[in-house]
């Protein structure tokens, strides 16, 4: 499949350029990080990189805390692959994409400790702080791994909580009070084709790709979650370089936050 | 009872702020936003394409599928679960009733026609936004269309006719009646009427008048914002 896309994208990179021109460590532009596009979300943010286009939402709901963590609220992930965003994508429940696609970004968020879950803790082993955290795609032209997993923190940041009266929220108001947010992980992901890795693929080259790995970094360069996909093998020697390459990559996207 | 002024101090007929643009979604073939105040609806065309399952062709005419969503966070209260709802089924449908009768599905035999409608943030009037947007959407898209479709939600509040109620009025403390309509400015027609509410048929004419007239000024918006893409930055306009 796809052997003429495939053979074309392998000639330009064995001279390092892409279809678009770019370097094969280089991101699309435009890219940036828009907050607050989304009035009735207690928190969002909208990222573009180059024509992909995700915006995440967060809504706060009331849960009781799971048993083994009575002291504790936590966080949900939803991906909506909205059938809008790509001629591919069809209505109905979540393809495996969007399950995969979700959890990935909620694990480099839970991982790091981005959120202390206990700050969000109300009254012990009764009532927390679920954190819920929607992205819808706008426009999938590539990369939606690592546009999904910073929009996801970017509305974390642009969350205020909506007051509480007698337990129950009131959403109209909120309050100046925002999320806690100890750590910023950052999702970059690597894609393998041929003997050369590349970063912020566009449709054509994850097509063609064979293997991928979604690295998230802490602050500190340290990784706090892993994904690989792809159908091909990775050796020890090409997982060693397409993380070097990710933690170059999540420089460029932690400078838009 | 009597309602002296609207809440959020517009006149009677007044719409509230409107925004529309075309081509703001790169992978489609068709796409238009299309805003009421906080209410901002896009919407993306597929197609015509290929239709699958086959037995789902039909070999005299394409057909229309609308499909209207509202985004998880779109809400101003609780969370909206993904997955639909019997509220989004019943709109999505009666978008597509609402839009149908513009085309000519007769061009695109065992093909579909897909309008996705996303709402990434709402506050009363989605529907009417919705068909706004994939009107503009369709015709962004290069299909053939006997007019175009502008909607909005008149009815009333008390003893007042009112055009584009928004939140604070659909969900007023007294007689409210909220009357979506979908108009078709050129032919004249109405394609989407719905409403909840009590009114004496006296008023609901009046409603429906001053909403066709609103519907004109919107189809202007709509024609402005589909001009507006093909306008070179910097190039004097030629008449």
């Amino acid at each position: 499949m796809y052997s003429e896309l495939r053979s074309q994208v392998l000639k330009l990179l064995s001279v390092h350029t892409r279809l678009d021109g770019r370097k094969p460590h280089e991101y699309r532009k435009p890219m940036k990080v828009e907050y607050g596009v989304v009035k009735t979300a207690e928190g969002s943010a909208k990222v573009t990189i180059g024509e992909t286009e995700v915006i995440a939402g967060v809504k706060l709901e009331i849960m009781s805390p799971y048993p083994d963590t009575p002291d504790e609220g936590s966080i949900m992930v939803g991906v909506e692959l909205l059938p809008l965003s790509s001629p591919e994508f069809e209505p109905g429940p979540p393809s495996i994409r969007a399950v995969e696609l979700a959890r990935v970004v909620d694990r480099g968020i839970r991982e790091s400790k981005a959120i202390d879950f206990k700050s969000l803790c109300l009254e012990k082993g009764e009532k927390a702080w679920m954190i819920v955290i929607d992205i819808c795609t706008f426009n999938d032209a590539g990369n939606l791994f690592d546009a999904s997993a910073l929009a996801a923190l970017a509305a974390i940041k642009n969350t205020k909580f909506p007051e509480l009266v007698d337990g129950k929220i009131v959403y109209k108001e909120k309050t100046d009070q925002g999320i806690d947010v100890q750590e910023e992980p950052i999702s970059v992901t690597v894609l393998k084709i041929g003997d050369h890795f590349i970063i912020d693929p566009d449709n054509e080259e994850e097509l063609v790709a064979e293997a991928r790995l979604t690295v998230a970094l802490m602050s500190n360069g340290q990784l706090c979650a892993l994904q690989k996909g792809g159908d091909s093998a990775l050796t020890l020697d090409d997982i060693s370089k397409m993380i070097d390459l990710a933690a170059e990559g999540s420089k460029t996207l932690r400078g838009l936050l | 009872m009597t309602y002296e002024r609207r809440i959020d101090g517009r006149k009677f007929d007044e719409i509230r702020p409107m925004e529309a643009k075309v081509g703001v979604i790169k992978r489609a073939d068709g796409s238009a936003m299309f805003r009421f105040g906080n209410t901002i609806a896009y919407a993306a065309v597929y197609g015509p394409r290929n239709l699958y399952p086959k037995f789902l062709q039909d070999p005299a005419q394409g057909i229309l599928r609308c499909y209207y969503n509202m985004m998880p966070f779109s809400s101003s209260g609780e969370r909206v679960r993904p997955g639909g709802s019997r509220r989004s089924k019943e709109i999505s449908m009666v978008t597509e009733k609402a839009l149908k009768t513009v085309l000519n599905l007769k061009e695109y035999p065992n093909s579909v026609v897909d309008v996705f409608i996303e709402l990434p943030q709402t506050e009363a009037g989605s529907r009417c936004a919705g068909i706004c947007a994939a009107s503009m959407a369709l015709a962004d898209a290069g299909l053939i269309m006997k007019d175009m479709v502008s909607a909005i939600s008149v009815g009333r509040v008390d003893d007042k006719v009112v055009v584009d109620l928004d939140y604070s009025e659909e969900s007023y403390d007294g007689i409210v009646a909220d009357i979506p309509i979908a108009y078709l400015p050129t032919l004249g027609k109405i394609t989407l009427l719905q409403m909840d509410g009590i009114v004496p048929k006296k008023m609901l004419i009046d409603a429906l008048q001053q909403g066709i007239k609103a519907c004109q000024k919107i189809s202007e918006v709509q024609k402005k914002a589909l001009k507006q893409k093909y306008v070179l930055e910097g190039v004097e306009d030629v008449q």
